[in-house]
């Protein structure tokens, strides 16, 4: 819809296409990312009994800035025996593999980025760049601590794919389509409808599905949480541990983008969760505007409340990152193979037999 | 395989419990005081920058003696016998000029020791705590109320008497010498 | 033809968020696992020792202070002990009540640190932040009642600076009162949290031999599983008046002996500060708190060996006195240096990321290791 805005206000193509493709960036990833960092500090603080940012701003919220603005005019440092262009790429590449996840998420009704039919596997193979891009961190900085820090960061971006993609199947196979703005279709009506209460097929197989259900979510929630590296499986970026992280060599605005990834990636992965599971950007208790017959209200109901489920996980992310410890890098690797894979695999064979018969 | 699923669950149970205490706490109201903004309230006994009285100071030099990091340095000139130095507050008469007290707050170490020996009670510890300086010379304060002429004065005069002193002496013991040497007649 | 390794050396260097102090940890790596640690030490040399045979006996208890500035008030303690066995002065009663509820504070703040900054090392950044907030409450305590909040000059040779302030009683009940229910949130959030049991059980595990060969002693013995407390085996002050329990390493989630029995012994400990401080309340006597402190102290020629249980073992001290009024020799045995001496044998087999785990859980001070 947003796009034949574009379009007929313009009258070419390629305008139209590019302005669609920048909104996201400009209207939500750059003012959410600012926003996340500034919920975190605020949410950690209130979770220590503390205050968090307070001056700059009324309550800090202009704290997010204060700091992008020192990042920015802090000196570039390159490594004199860093690999430059590989140096120079890799903050670059994490960013385009947080970003492009964008163009297959359905915002609400009347805005999706790229109506691919394979929306779930393109948002799969586009979160691939991200481990190319910390590879290349890690390498290029000439500091074998990095370079450790990189491998094993990679090593766990990857491992953790399997189960995601596991759990994914599983949806594919109920709903039988990879589109997810149809998914989001799918989920219409009120929250039962929802995939974590078994999908808007009404019969025996969806109260069957429920406890299922909920494992799933569970096991993509938390490898979706080891994908963007936040505790407890944040040992790439932990501060108190021996080896240092792949992005230590970087400064100012290379560094900046890099955190700023880092929370794109947070929001990307909430939303693919919400997406599958809760209904997209449907709401769970009916439309306004339907109650006022004021159509033209619908899809910015639905963008609010895609967002607030969304910024409800990234919350719990947050939640989580305060209130455990860490993994060792062992440990992590047997929670993964030893624990989620096998579970994802009996729930997709069972899935698979329930949808089956 | 029992113990498989043990863990599993024992693994989400305790994570989930960890999460009710955490989120409890974001309804418990903050902690922190918000300085310079909102100041604390000190206690009676509050241990920070020294300060001396010195209408009371008779110049005993304890409090120097008690001090384990000398950082008091007290120079004291005797008074010329008729002169009035006053009293201190508890009715003493005080015997010494003080010319020179200074406290180096750099070395203090707030251990409150020269406290105790004092015998009117003219230094204590007050709860001031905002003093830094940017030059380090700038923290030797100097409690002496007189001015440095006043000062000069003292010593001068105390040297003169001392000097006088040291003459009468001198020609005390000239005079008996003298006294023999009157040729006989 | 087998291929020729070496050792690597890593350097845990002096300047490290986990070391808890400047402490220069050299690590013989073979891949992963460790096969020999070296501690450097003598960053933080402040020459503790040499300064006391400049200073009269007084004048030494800021400078003991400063050794292991979490503990302050027990190396007072130890030190107005060893100076009174010395001199063969008796401090009146409630000198010796009021020592052991300072003391007993004191050990609850020095926990609460050791507990907070151990979980921070693990990962978990929350209850450090809970337990500081804790340990505000016994500082401000202390203030009230010496004026400082770290470094007291407070327990003085032959009784105390000064009396407790009216209020101290009523609101050490309300602390006491307030903290039970947050050991019971830090039990919640820290010690029974499955990912901190997987992290620290079976690691470090030092056995009962080991330990007593090397000469380790407080909790880092008892999580060994050997009953031993100075205060109550070798009792000194009122200790022998008060009824508590000594908590012992039972290996519940792991092996005796191991990183979390160490720390699982502090949160136990901290329970029975809490009882040993109900106790002396209740039976505090009133009297005078500087009745018994000498004008001058000029011991006989002799010496002395006396020691106390530190938060962090057993603290002694050995003053020798030349019949004058400074001290000849004094010289402190401090448990955090016996204890970083089992480093290496305590961190053979381990993997890097263990280090950090075991190094915290022995809980030393820079301060006392190097004085």
């Amino acid at each position: 819809m947003i796009y034949d805005f574009f379009f007929k206000i313009t009258g070419s193509n390629i305008i139209a296409s590019i302005i669609q493709s920048l909104l996201p960036l400009f209207i939500f990833i750059l003012p959410f990312a600012l926003f996340a960092v500034w919920l975190e500090r605020k949410v950690s603080a209130h979770m220590q009994d503390r205050l968090g940012p307070m001056r700059v701003g009324k309550h800090g919220w202009l704290q997010t800035i204060a700091d992008i603005l020192k990042l920015v005019q802090k000196e570039d440092i390159v490594p004199n025996e860093a690999d430059k262009p590989l140096f120079n790429i890799a903050p670059v590449l994490v960013f385009v593999g947080s970003y492009a996840v964008f163009a297959a998420i359905p915002f609400s009704g009347a805005f999706i980025g790229s109506n691919i039919d394979l929306g779930i596997i393109f948002i799969i193979a586009a979160s691939g760049f991200v481990v190319a891009g910390i590879l290349m961190a890690g390498w290029a900085s000439n500091n074998k601590y990095s370079l450790l820090g990189a491998m094993r960061s990679a090593a766990q971006i990857i491992s953790y794919e399997i189960p995601t993609v596991l759990v994914v199947l599983t949806i594919i196979m109920i709903t039988g389509t990879t589109n997810l703005f149809t998914l989001s279709e799918m989920q219409t009506g009120h929250f039962w409808n929802w995939m974590i209460f078994g999908g808007p097929n009404f019969g025996v197989a969806k109260f069957i599905f429920i406890p299922f259900m909920i494992m799933n979510f569970i096991i993509i929630y938390i490898s979706t949480l080891a994908e963007v590296n936040r505790t407890p499986f944040d040992i790439p970026e932990a501060e108190s541990e021996l080896v240092s992280g792949y992005h230590t060599e970087y400064s100012g605005m290379k560094f900046a983008m890099f955190f700023l990834a880092e929370y794109a990636n947070m929001f990307a992965v909430s939303a693919i969760v919400t997406a599958l599971f809760f209904g997209g950007y449907q709401s769970p208790v009916g439309y306004l505007g339907n109650l006022f017959g004021a159509h033209w209200l619908i899809p910015i109901e639905q963008f609010f409340w895609f967002t607030a489920k969304g910024i409800f996980f990234v919350f719990v992310q947050m939640w989580l990152r305060w209130t455990l410890p860490r993994l060792r890098v062992d440990q992590l690797m047997t929670v993964c193979w030893k624990y989620l894979i096998p579970i994802a695999f009996v729930n997709l064979i069972i899935i698979g037999l329930i949808t089956v018969l | 395989m029992k113990e498989y699923f043990k863990n599993a669950w024992s693994a989400l149970f305790t994570i989930f419990i960890g999460m009710k205490v955490t989120f409890k706490h974001l309804f418990v109201p903050a902690v922190t005081i918000q300085y310079p903004d909102v100041k604390l309230q000190l206690p009676e006994r509050e241990r920070n920058r020294l300060y001396v009285n010195m209408d009371d100071c008779i110049g005993c030099d304890q409090c120097a003696r008690a001090c384990p990091v000398d950082c008091i340095s007290i120079e004291t000139v005797k008074g010329l016998p008729g002169e009035d130095l006053g009293k201190t507050s508890n009715g003493k008469r005080k015997a010494l000029w003080v010319t020179k007290f200074d406290i180096d707050f750099a070395k203090c170490c707030y251990c409150q020791l020269c406290v105790f020996p004092c015998p009117t009670e003219c230094i204590y510890m007050t709860d001031v705590y905002e003093f830094s300086e940017f030059e380090r010379s700038n923290l030797i304060y100097d409690f002496v109320t007189l001015t440095p002429q006043e000062r000069e004065e003292k010593k001068e005069n105390y040297a003169k008497l001392e000097a006088e002193k040291a003459a009468a002496k001198a020609a005390a013991v000239n005079k008996p010498i003298e006294k023999q040497e009157t040729p006989k007649p | 033809m087998a291929l020729k390794t070496e050792e690597m050396i890593l350097n845990m260097g002096p300047q490290h968020p986990s070391t808890h102090g400047v402490l220069r940890l050299e690590l013989e790596l073979e891949g992963e696992i460790i096969v020999g640690a070296k501690p450097h030490i003598g960053y933080l040399h402040r020459c503790f020792e040499k300064h006391c045979e400049a200073m009269s006996y007084p004048q030494v208890t800021p400078y003991t202070d400063r050794m292991d500035y979490l503990a302050s008030m027990y190396n007072e303690f130890g030190y107005a002990l060893a100076v009174e066995k010395l001199l063969g002065i008796q401090v009146p009663e409630r000198v010796e009540y009021i020592r052991v509820i300072m003391g007993e504070f004191q050990r609850i703040a020095s926990h609460l640190v050791a507990i907070g900054t151990y979980g921070l090392d693990i990962g978990a950044m929350t209850p450090f932040l809970y337990c500081f907030r804790d340990r505000e409450k016994i500082l401000s305590l202390f203030e009230q009642t010496c004026g400082a909040r770290l470094l007291y000059n407070y327990i003085w040779v032959g009784g105390l600076s000064h009396d407790l302030h009216p209020d101290f009683l009523i609101q050490a009940r309300d602390f006491i009162k307030y903290f039970r229910p947050k050991i019971k949130e830090l039990n919640d959030l820290l010690t029974n949290n499955k990912i901190f049991i997987d992290r620290t059980a079976n690691v470090g595990i030092l056995p009962l031999d080991l330990a007593i060969n090397y000469g380790i002693s407080g909790p880092n013995l008892r999580a060994s599983g050997f009953k031993w407390d100075i205060r109550k085996d070798d009792a000194y002050s009122v200790y022998n008046k008060f009824d508590f329990d000594i908590p012992v390493g039972k290996g519940t989630m792991g092996t005796v002996g191991d990183c979390w029995d160490r720390y699982y012994i502090r949160i136990l400990e901290m329970e029975e500060s809490l009882k040993i401080i109900e106790q002396a309340i209740e039976q505090i006597p009133e009297g005078d708190v500087t009745s018994a402190i000498p004008k001058r102290i000029k011991p006989a020629v002799g010496q002395v060996y006396s020691r106390v249980e530190n938060p962090r073992g057993e603290l002694g001290y050995f003053i020798i006195s030349d019949g004058s009024v400074n001290p000849f020799r004094v010289k402190v045995k401090g448990p955090s240096f016996v204890h970083l001496g089992i480093m290496n044998e305590l961190l053979k087999g381990y993997m890097i990321a263990d280090v950090i785990a075991i190094l915290g859980s022995i809980d030393i001070v820079l301060g006392e290791v190097d004085r």
